[in-house]
């Protein structure tokens, strides 16, 4: 009955000692492995016939494809192109991950905040590496807003720089708390179930309210699952446009 | 006062930031319907915007609610 259980990670082998840490498949890898081969499939299988008239499975992969690409097109300009796989990649394998996780008895990849964190940071360092590299000194004009008067600048600085700095944060959390939150109140609510049918037909018959609730909260699930999934991705494109044009 | 009780009470106080971020939320996408009613065709435009507020504003409550899970299952 305790929420936070189902977020559990279980080794099921592990194959080496490194020091006192243990490597471990766990739980946790085998499902990102399972929406890796998802995404594999639907991507090679759907596109290998490449019919001029798409099929029904084409038509899904033509259109996430068209959707990513439009998206970062439209949100850090067509210079930005050279990012697509990338911003595919993270866009992909969240929406797969999170949908995935809401299969009941299926594991929530995007609730341990270690995936989050690491999808975040690479997003983050990709920023600093290619800005750094493309624009040089110039990078530094992302903490100083063009046109704001010299004299505000030793205040807007800092918070510029401290804007920076929380973005891997707010981005890994944003992600994290919106999936786990939903998994503890799905969880809470089917518990509600299990716990009024325990008192015979008259609980039978008031378990059927948090029954609908948990299914109406599963579609809210889906939903905030492919949201968070579309604003993790457009943040990414986001902070991939101060990159490639640092201080607009 | 028990230390077990203080965390509870902390996390249920925690948890009052998420107001304040459900009325930001509620803003952006009211004033996104009130000005995509007067405009639809401007609408689809400035969908990215859209969630771009959206995303920003709910960092604030899912801060508050990380504090109050941390008070809950770290502590």
């Amino acid at each position: 009955m305790d929420p936070i259980h189902q977020f559990e990670v279980t080794n099921y082998f592990v194959f080496a000692h490194i020091g006192g840490a243990e490597l471990a498949f766990t739980r946790s890898a085998l499902f990102m492995l399972i929406s890796l081969a998802l995404i594999a499939l639907l991507m090679i299988g759907a596109t290998g016939s490449r019919a001029m008239v798409p099929g029904r499975l084409q038509s899904v992969a033509e259109g996430t494809y068209e959707f990513v690409a439009s998206m970062l097109e439209n949100a850090a300009g067509p210079e930005a192109m050279k990012f697509f796989p990338l911003v595919f990649s993270i866009f992909m394998f969240v929406l797969a991950v999170n949908l995935i996780g809401l299969i009941p008895y299926a594991f929530a990849v995007t609730a341990q905040i270690i995936i989050t964190v690491s999808l975040a940071l690479l997003v983050f360092l990709t920023v600093i590496v290619y800005g750094l590299r493309h624009n040089g000194v110039r990078f530094f004009r992302l903490f100083v807003p063009s046109g704001a008067p010299v004299y505000i600048l030793p205040l807007l600085v800092p918070i510029e720089v401290l804007s920076f700095f929380t973005r891997p944060v707010s981005h890994s959390l944003r992600l994290f708390a919106n999936i786990l939150a939903g998994h503890i109140t799905l969880k809470v609510f089917a518990g509600f179930v299990t716990m009024l049918s325990a008192f015979g037909f008259l609980g039978w018959a008031g378990a059927i309210l948090p029954l609908s609730m948990t299914v109406a909260l599963t579609a809210l699930e889906l939903l905030v699952a492919v949201l968070q999934a579309y604003v993790f991705a457009i943040l990414t494109c986001i902070y991939l446009k101060d990159a490639i044009h640092p201080g607009h | 006062m028990d230390p077990a009780a203080a965390k509870l009470i902390g996390a249920g106080i925690a948890c009052i930031g998420m107001g304040g971020a459900g009325v930001g939320v509620g803003t952006i996408f009211g004033r996104y319907v009130e000005a995509a009613i007067r405009n639809p065709s401007a609408a689809g435009s400035q969908f990215t915007n859209l969630f771009i507020g959206f995303a920003v504003t709910e960092a604030l409550g899912i801060f508050s609610l990380a504090i109050a899970l941390l008070l809950l299952f770290v502590f």
